[in-house]
């Protein structure tokens, strides 16, 4: 590794070479932080960065360090937060106005087991606001930019967490995934994303989008790495009444099994509509042969309902969230708005001043969704659908043991491309949002690159709590297709 | 025209938990504002609610007392609407599919026994509630206090088969009676632990179809209910009388003005937009789970009128007094264990202390004591509530207490005498009176032996003993 510059290190080699002494935790989170300084001006993965707390951290990992104690495996090694994950004592704004001021006083049970695994938290990363977005642009503070490209989007919404990842501004990141949010933009930033079986992460203190689709996950430069971090943050929390109680298996050992034998099966629905891009198309295929190459063997399958995702997904996701949002009402916490007469007229207007607009969008859709006459309709049809579209991937798990397909259907975008057009900007996550909506887990893993230098993600999808089988696929694909990690972005 | 009610009642009562319904925060009454609140029940981001096992024990004991169906599925629900007391701008109950379905509870009326049967019960948490500065119309801030946030409600909504105030008050007491007999309730209706909103609507006589309801909301005594409904019927009768229509309504009672008032119309009544909550997975009640808390449920107050009254051959009245309170019947049992004697005399004496009884401050033992020493005419029964008192005040055992102080009944006929004698002696003028007829005087010997006694002498003996001396 002595030619390679530290903050270029995977997660796992950062993590060993602490524990062996070879650097301190001091040198390697001044170095990333040295990282941020240079980059972040023009990459803006970092709503929040925390030299002052991060530096402490890492001066407190190695006089622990030096008494003989490690905290856990990723001891003393950078890892960022996407800002919707509370940290006690630090401002936690889930890319909104209506929380540019929120300090939480707790830790989510994800930045619990981050920093009890050892990890120095630089700072919190950027996102579209409430999680709600493809390409970070939705964020209160900005957008972030590819660090391949910087006239491109990183995706979304935790296209700060995969920003970061990919320009070498941390080590990994915790994303969060509702229809795509950590599988989109890992595959356009070249990273690996993973989004967990649903109940797999705790969701205490991640701030809720739609709670029924919501799920913690990591992106990291190495498959390997996001084993070791879905390791970390997986398992059961009594907080979380969602959070299901089975041990969490050695994803790490996963990723090096062979595939021979695996079942890989294609779901014709996600290779037939117009949108694929052929040079996405041609990468997934690449990677389908790496896979074939040692040993896996094909099978086509069905996911008949597919076509009713994108608008099962518009109807759930938004009517949870108009629920979850109704919160920030400016009575307790956040953003409240100056100088309103009455109680209404404050709460509408701390609203109409700290939302975005498609969060008012997203709550505008939900709420009618809800609505009295209307609710069978929308709400309850969708809840229907999701059934049929859980049954889909449950006939095709019989045949197959993971299902391949593109992670997104174009690679980056341009920043303002598809600002002006919703629909447009929903149709990114047509591949990724059927898994949501059956609970199942999800990867992204890079297989290539367009002729422009962006990335391109493969995704494999395996059944609930399957993740092995996902690293065990991916790890495959990304020993025979070793592509460039870190985005060649200099200071 | 005649008219005929129909009443349907809306019980929400606290459930008798430690902690909240959706976190470990204390439910204590009274504590400093926003003393009991945490960043669960204040609605913080990326919170999360974890149902509290007991308020389902609770609530599923209720449902068995009223032979309810308890569901095997439950759901909870959210309640979407904005308010400054309800900091997730949501509350969590149950509404498609509740926790408990179909039972009854029977009423006393008019001598005879009505079925009252209950629609539904259901789990939900209660809001916080606003502190105004001043008067609530000119008021220039209001201060939230959410320690009531998320504290377990059991909502228990009757079936429209009451059709007197008089009904509605039987119901309403009884149901208060089951929930504080099975411990689920503590019943304070000051302090809200026992709410009741009213549906009530007339119709002429011979008409199948309701009539339009109003709701009546704002009755914190059972006593304010029968009003409120008595005064409601008298207003939609006259309204419908003078030509007027009833409109949907929800109507608030001023117990001061003695009437209800327009709250809200129904067309002004919110989109609530309920929808499962997807943060709690449905709740499973199996089988195994219900026959574990039907064994828990105690003997119900009727029942246990009937019992009392027949096991101890005490009337039905005292057997009444005493099961109004279930520590108190409990406590005449004990007593009545351990000195059967006559029941009725415990009885009585278990109802004069009642107060010290259910403060925990008296012994069974006590009160058996007291009875049997009296019955035994150790003592008599101006001794016998000294030593009481004595027993409350020092904490010393019933019958130290007796030794101690030579409170022991002077019965035998010899040392009698001397008293009598003393009496007479000192009284010639009573006894000449006596001798010429007035009768009367003979109660007036008695007081004043008992008197030199110091009360210890046995009343009846001192009777025949003067008796015979005055013969």
């Amino acid at each position: 590794m002595a030619n390679v510059p530290v903050h270029e290190w995977t997660l796992l080699e950062a993590a060993r070479m602490v524990r062996e002494k070879k650097i301190s935790s001091r040198e390697l989170t001044g170095a990333i932080l040295a990282r941020i300084e240079a980059l972040d001006p023009k990459v803006h993965a970092y709503i929040t960065v925390l030299p002052e707390i991060a530096a402490a951290q890492a001066a407190a990992c190695d006089e622990e360090q030096a008494k003989g104690t490690l905290r856990g495996p990723f001891h003393g090694v950078p890892v960022g937060l996407k800002d919707i994950f509370c940290t006690r004592g630090v401002r936690t704004t889930c890319g909104s106005r209506i929380l540019h001021d929120f300090i939480p006083p707790y830790d989510a049970c994800v930045t619990e087991k981050v920093l009890a695994a050892g990890a120095v938290v630089p700072g919190k990363h950027n996102m579209d606001e409430f999680a709600m977005g493809s390409s970070t642009e939705t964020s209160f503070f900005g957008a972030t930019r590819n660090p391949w490209d910087l006239s491109r989007i990183p995706g979304g919404s935790s296209g700060g967490t995969a920003a970061a990842v990919a320009a070498a501004m941390c080590f990994a990141g915790v994303g969060t995934d509702t229809g795509g949010s950590i599988r989109q933009p890992a595959s356009l930033c070249g990273v690996v994303g993973v989004k967990p079986t649903y109940g797999r992460v705790s969701r205490y203190g991640m701030i809720a989008f739609a709670s029924s689709l919501d799920q913690g996950g990591p992106i990291a430069r190495t498959v390997a790495d996001a084993a070791a971090l879905l390791g970390v943050i997986a398992g059961y929390d009594r907080r979380d009444s969602t959070c299901v109680d089975i041990p969490v298996p050695d994803y790490l050992a996963a990723a090096e099994r062979p595939v021979k034998g695996l079942r890989v099966g294609l779901p014709k629905e996600y290779y037939e509509g117009e949108g694929l891009s052929p040079e996405v198309r041609a990468a997934v295929e690449k990677a389908l042969k790496a896979l074939t190459d040692q040993g896996a063997v094909v099978v086509e399958v069905s996911l008949p309902h597919t076509s009713f995702a994108l608008s099962t997904y518009y109807l759930i996701a938004p009517a949870e969230a108009s629920s979850n949002l109704a919160r920030y009402d400016g009575v307790r916490y956040g953003h409240r708005a100056e100088g309103a007469s009455g109680l209404i007229e404050m709460m509408s207007r701390t609203r109409a001043e700290g939302f975005g607009d498609e969060v008012k969008r997203r709550i505008m859709i939900g709420t009618y969704a809800l609505s009295a006459g209307y609710y069978d309709a929308f709400y309850g049809k969708a809840q229907k659908v999701r059934t049929l579209i859980r049954g889909d991937f449950t006939k095709a798990f019989e045949a197959a043991d993971v299902l391949l397909t593109p992670t997104a259907p174009t690679p980056a975008f341009r920043l303002g491309e598809k600002t002006g057009d919703p629909l447009t900007m929903y149709l990114s996550d047509i591949y990724t949002i059927p898994c949501n909506l059956a609970g199942i887990p999800g990867i992204s893993v890079p297989c290539g690159f367009s002729s422009e230098g962006l990335p391109i993600g493969a995704q494999l999808l395996s059944k609930s709590f399957r993740e092995e089988t996902l690293f065990t696929a991916a790890g495959a694909i990304e020993r025979a297709l070793p592509v460039r990690r870190v985005a060649p972005l200099e200071g | 025209m005649a008219f005929e009610t129909v009443i349907g009642l809306e019980v929400h009562a606290q459930l008798s938990t430690r902690s909240k319904i959706f976190c470990a925060c204390s439910t204590a009454f009274g504590a400093p504002p926003n003393a009991n609140a945490c960043p669960v029940c204040t609605g913080m981001p990326g919170v999360l609610p974890v149902l509290n096992r007991k308020a389902v024990e609770c609530t599923i004991r209720t449902a068995l007392a009223t032979s309810c169906t308890v569901q095997r599925r439950s759901v909870f629900a959210r309640k979407n609407y904005f308010y400054p007391d309800l900091p997730k701008a949501y509350q969590i109950s149950q509404y498609e599919l509740p926790v408990a379905l179909g039972g009854h509870v029977d009423i006393e009326v008019d001598g005879g026994t009505k079925r009252i049967g209950i629609t539904r019960i259901h789990m939900e948490e209660d809001a916080g509630k606003l502190v105004h500065e001043g008067e609530f119309a000119g008021a220039q801030a209001s201060l939230a206090d959410l320690n009531r946030c998320s504290v377990p409600l059991m909502e228990i909504v009757s079936e429209p088969d009451m059709r007197t105030p008089e009904e509605g008050g039987a119901y309403l007491r009884r149901l208060h009676d089951i929930l504080v007999y099975l411990g689920v309730c503590d019943g304070n209706m000051e302090e809200g632990s026992f709410r009741c909103d009213a549906n009530v609507s007339v119709r002429p006589v011979g008409q199948v179809a309701f009539g339009t309801k109003a709701e009546l909301k704002n009755m914190n005594s059972f006593r304010n209910v029968e009003k409120a409904l008595e005064y409601e019927i008298r207003r939609q009768v006259e309204l419908i009388e003078d030509g007027g229509k009833v409109v949907q309504e929800t109507r608030l009672w001023d117990a001061n003005a003695g009437v209800t008032v327009s709250m809200r119309r129904k067309e002004e009544a919110h989109d609530y937009r309920y929808f499962p909550d997807p943060d709690l997975l449905p709740l499973i009640v199996d089988e195994s789970w219900v026959e574990e808390l039907r064994g828990t449920i105690p003997e119900m107050p009727a029942e246990k009128i009937a019992r009392l009254a027949r096991q101890y051959g005490i009337p039905r009245y005292d057997a009444g007094i005493l099961a109004s309170t279930r520590a108190l019947a409990d406590f005449f049992e004990a007593s009545a264990a351990i000195y059967g004697g006559n029941p009725k005399t415990t009885a009585n004496e278990c109802v004069h202390w009642k107060d010290a009884v259910l403060a925990g401050t008296l012994s069974p033992e006590t009160i058996a004591h007291a009875v049997e020493d009296r019955e035994r005419g150790t003592i008599s029964a101006t001794a016998s509530k000294t030593l009481v008192e004595l027993v409350l005040s020092t904490g010393k055992p019933f019958r130290t207490l007796r030794d101690e102080q030579g409170l022991t009944q002077v019965s035998d006929t010899s040392s009698l005498d001397i008293l009598v004698d003393k009496v007479l002696a000192a009284s010639p003028k009573e006894v000449e009176g006596y001798r010429a007829g007035k009768a009367g005087l003979l109660s007036f010997f008695v007081g004043q032996v008992m008197k030199e006694s110091r009360g210890k002498a046995n009343p009846k003996m001192v009777q025949e003993v003067l008796k015979k001396r005055l013969g």
